[in-house]
């Protein structure tokens, strides 16, 4: 008995020591290769390669992409943060050769207004539309038909004189 | 609420759902993996590659422009540059069309020379980018691609995917044509309404 027990929590040892492995193996994926002079350049970089799309492997980050393209790009933004280039430069480096798609934060133009606005216009109508329901249930309680009025006053009436209880024999 | 309103308001998600129909449903024909080129209407990125044939002599920007012309990115290991290149040796004999080949990221130099040797040289000049520096200035994500280049060295159009019949008459010859024209450069007859 105790020996399989034993044997269930080596399968979950062997899972967890899975688990760790897969995921810190994503976790440097992305800048194994890389050394910097400055733990302020690593981040420049995991935030430049966590923003920059891979044109090739479209919806993924250069960061997540194993595309060729990918790692090229990844190691010309490498380049360009030793050389000392503001985020600003690297992205608009990126952005003349691939377009504002590169960039995971569009730009606020003609083409991208709506993109924008969207979220702003939904939180308006669901504003208007509670706005309405709200003031829709206070008219409603607020006029009252004559055959309405009369029904209310005989319930309220009621409640005050209730029904005595039948007297029982004893 | 008058009732006026009252349909209005009731309108309202129709009037939503129909635009965002609309949207959906132009959505289905747009292709996502053709992306516009950022660099329509600039100049040639400057650069320093080898010649595919040659690996000591080097080439610069100075062999774009002058003349219009096609930069042709292909490769090897690319299934599409193969069917295509039957296409491109077909410009060159019969319509002289002037190509710079441009090799992306190949396995090795050798495998692409012997690519040309079996099935042809379609390119004036072959430039061998290993390392895909040039190709990332260009803002080429794949092969084949085909960029048409106006004799100042302007990028006037990129084209992303296989060149053929079909993409030549509609997209890319009437653009390379009208450049041409615009040099005072003889187009072949049976191109001539390319450009009309």
């Amino acid at each position: 008995m105790n020996s399989r027990i034993l044997a269930k929590f080596n399968h979950i040892g062997f899972l967890l020591v899975l688990f760790t492995a897969v995921v810190g193996a994503t976790a440097i994926a992305s800048n194994e290769f890389y050394e910097f002079e400055t733990a302020a350049q690593e981040r420049q970089f995991n935030t430049l390669a966590g923003e920059l799309r891979c044109p090739k492997c479209q919806n993924q980050t250069i960061a997540d992409s194993d595309a060729p393209l990918a790692q090229d790009m990844r190691e010309r933004v490498y380049q360009m943060i030793m050389e000392g280039k503001s985020n600003a430069e690297i992205i608009d480096f990126m952005k003349v050769r691939y377009g504002d798609f590169v960039h995971y934060r569009p730009p606020v133009n003609s083409s991208t207004l709506v993109l924008w606005l969207a979220p702003l216009g939904v939180i308006l109508i669901g504003a208007l539309a509670v706005w309405f329901n709200v003031r829709q249930q206070r008219n409603a309680s607020a006029e009252l038909t004559p055959e309405e009025e009369a029904r209310m006053n005989d319930i309220f009436s009621n409640t005050e004189n209730p029904a005595k209880p039948e007297e029982r024999d004893n | 609420m008058s009732v006026r309103t009252r349909t209005l308001i009731l309108l309202t998600p129709l009037v939503l759902f129909l635009v965002l129909a609309v949207f959906l449903f132009k959505g289905l024909f747009s292709d996502p993996t053709k992306l516009d080129s950022a660099l329509i209407g600039r100049e040639v990125p400057s650069f320093e590659l080898p010649d595919l044939y040659q690996p000591d002599v080097n080439h610069d920007e100075s062999i774009v422009g002058g003349r219009p012309m096609l930069i042709n990115v292909w490769a090897t290991w690319c299934p599409t540059c193969y069917a295509e290149h039957t296409f491109l040796n077909q410009l060159l004999a019969e319509e002289d069309v002037y190509i710079i080949g441009l090799n992306y990221k190949d396995d090795s130099r050798g495998a692409a020379v012997r690519w040309l040797q079996d099935l042809g040289d379609p390119y004036q000049i072959n430039l061998f980018d290993f390392t895909g520096l040039l190709a990332l200035d260009l803002g080429v994500y794949g092969a084949p691609e085909t960029f048409v280049v106006d004799a100042d060295g302007i990028i006037r159009y990129r084209h992303v995917g296989d060149l053929n019949e079909r993409v030549w008459r509609t997209e890319v010859g009437p653009v390379y044509y009208r450049a041409m024209q615009e040099s005072g450069l003889d187009i072949p007859e049976h191109r001539l309404e390319l450009v009309q």
